[in-house]
């Protein structure tokens, strides 16, 4: 039987459900029409805005765009995470605001919105307040460089096409490393110390394994710019067999794989969530935080998620290019599946110790990944 | 003033700031943060100058590596709660000698040299020209300076190796 109060909730959420759906549906579109949105909005630029600005108004309008994507990604990654959770675990997950929960990261998102917004007593409030910001910063600098397709003039969908786009990403991230170190050491709480300790440790060690893979790709195609690797991936068997994923197999299998490790441990995904440890440390460095502060650095790690994850498929699942031919939305499904293998295994693996993480680091990932160097090297040098 | 000069600017000033603060600041984990902008301040100076690769390399093994690994440092050195680390300005004036003779060594290279050398044309890619020089001419320094950090790196370990028996 079904309450007066259900009733009431029933009649309000049905509408309400609307805005999500039609908010996806419209950021879906934009993104698979994003050559033609691009082409119409660089003819009005070169139309209406003078000379001396039109560079800085197509940046600016491409950053809008992408922080839009940021912004929104985890109130929906959110909300999958926790169904993705719950099925695992044989439960259902939130059902109650909205059709199958889908307002609840909404409704999250406003209560954390008026949360009060607390500075612990000693902490250091400089770095504190400055932690969340640099993590903000570091996630969203690295989005700068993601092409998200070619136009058919042949113009790269990117914010800044850089030459050396794949070493700008990996040197922006590290900055990640940096907030959680300020904001375990500005929290002045041990566990939030800890915790940033361990995480700046981590992420630390799996750079480095993260930095050769990558060059086990750009020694194959012969270059540093992402849109250059996207392209000499294009073609083959129903656009799909020229991934560098299948080429050379099984050595560009195994340095996939082993870049998606790197990029779960970079990004502080379990089964490399010894940071924030709950059992042993309460939530790790964002102990001490609450409200929009903590919202931040979820912003940020959920951001941190779908750039990993773009990455991997820029690099080996051939990016915007697929059996469809190539469009923007081709690359954001591919790194949305990983963003959901992602998840799929945060419930599935238990948690590494401390040891055991850098062994898997200095024991396995990097002679691997040093031994794909050379042998691609040395098979690239032959064929 | 262009956009780019603002930037230039702004950049310049808060690399300034921030190594000022650096040497005079009297809390040593705001230093080593404050340190951040500064070397963040100097890939800002490479971009300027077009070196594309120098200026994501500066920021990749300064900002990601050496100054995470200097933050352990200070933090694992000291007691954990203990917030008050100072430093003192002491030796003020071997300090101003120094600092004012590298000054005028580094007034006297600017003066020395034409600045005007370089065509003001859009710098192109540096990373293909810098592989092949590393490989290529500049073959003999690259694997000597890389044994050598090797050397380094082994023996390190062997330092901090933990004797078992005596």
């Amino acid at each position: 039987m079904i309450t007066r109060f259900r009733q009431v909730e029933m009649r309000l959420m049905g509408p309400l459900t609307a805005i999500p759906i039609v908010l996806a549906t419209v950021v879906l579109v934009t993104i698979a029409a994003l050559p033609f949105v691009s082409a119409v909005l660089s003819e009005w630029i070169r139309d209406a805005v003078p000379a001396g600005l039109q560079h800085a108004v197509a940046v600016t309008l491409g950053t809008v765009g992408f922080v839009a994507v940021l912004a929104l990604n985890p109130i929906y990654a959110i909300w999958l995470e926790r169904k993705v959770a719950a099925h695992v675990q044989d439960r259902l997950g939130p059902m109650r605001v909205g059709w199958h929960g889908l307002l609840q990261s909404f409704a999250d998102g406003v209560k954390l919105l008026f949360k009060e917004d607390l500075v612990p007593k000693d902490a250091d409030r400089v770095l504190f307040r400055l932690a969340p910001m640099v993590a903000i910063a570091g996630a969203f600098a690295a989005f700068v460089v993601i092409p998200w397709g070619v136009r058919a003039d042949g113009a790269v969908l990117a914010v800044s096409n850089l030459n050396i786009g794949v070493l700008y990403f990996i040197a922006i991230t590290s900055i990640g490393a940096l907030s959680v170190l300020m904001a375990g050491w500005g929290s002045n709480n041990k566990y939030a110390l800890y915790g940033g300790m361990r995480a700046a440790a981590q992420m630390v060690s799996y750079e480095i394994p993260t930095a050769i893979l990558v060059l086990v790709v750009v020694a194959q195609v012969g270059s540093l710019s992402l849109p250059e690797i996207v392209a000499a991936q294009a073609g083959g068997f129903l656009g799909i067999s020229n991934w560098l994923v299948f080429q050379l197999f099984p050595l560009n299998l195994i340095a996939f794989v082993l870049f998606f490790i790197c990029g779960l441990a970079e990004t502080n995904r379990t089964p490399f969530d010894i940071p924030e440890a709950e059992s042993e440390l309460v939530a790790g460095f964002h102990t001490e935080y609450s409200g929009m502060r903590f919202a931040f650095f979820f912003l940020a790690e959920y951001g941190n998620m779908l750039l990993i994850s773009m990455l991997a498929a820029l690099l080996f699942l051939g990016g915007w290019v697929g059996p469809v031919g190539s469009n923007p939305l081709l690359l954001f499904a591919k790194a949305f599946g990983l963003v959901v293998v992602q998840m799929w295994l945060r419930w599935t693996l238990p948690r590494l110790r401390v040891d055991q993480l850098m062994a898997v680091c200095w024991k396995y990932v990097i002679p691997i990944s040093f031994f794909l160097l050379v042998v691609v090297a040395v098979l690239k040098s032959i064929l | 003033m262009t956009a780019a000069q603002v930037v230039f600017y702004g950049a310049c000033l808060v690399m300034l700031g921030s190594a000022l603060y650096v040497v005079l600041g009297r809390n040593l984990v705001h230093c080593a943060f404050a340190l951040v902008a500064t070397l963040v301040g100097v890939a800002a100076f490479y971009v300027f100058l077009g070196a594309d690769f120098l200026a994501g390399a500066q920021v990749l093994i300064y900002v990601g590596g050496i100054l995470t690994l200097l933050l352990f440092g200070v933090m694992l050195t000291n007691r954990i709660y203990d917030l008050k680390i100072s430093t003192g300005a002491v030796q003020v004036f071997p300090g101003a000698v120094a600092a004012g003779l590298v000054f005028a060594v580094l007034v006297w290279i600017i003066r020395s040299v034409d600045w005007n050398a370089m065509d003001t044309g859009a710098p192109g890619p540096t990373s293909e020209p810098l592989g092949k020089l590393l490989i290529g001419d500049y073959l003999l320094p690259f694997e000597i300076a890389s044994v050598l950090l090797l050397i380094a790196l082994m023996g390190a370990a062997m330092l901090v190796r933990r004797r078992t028996r005596p």
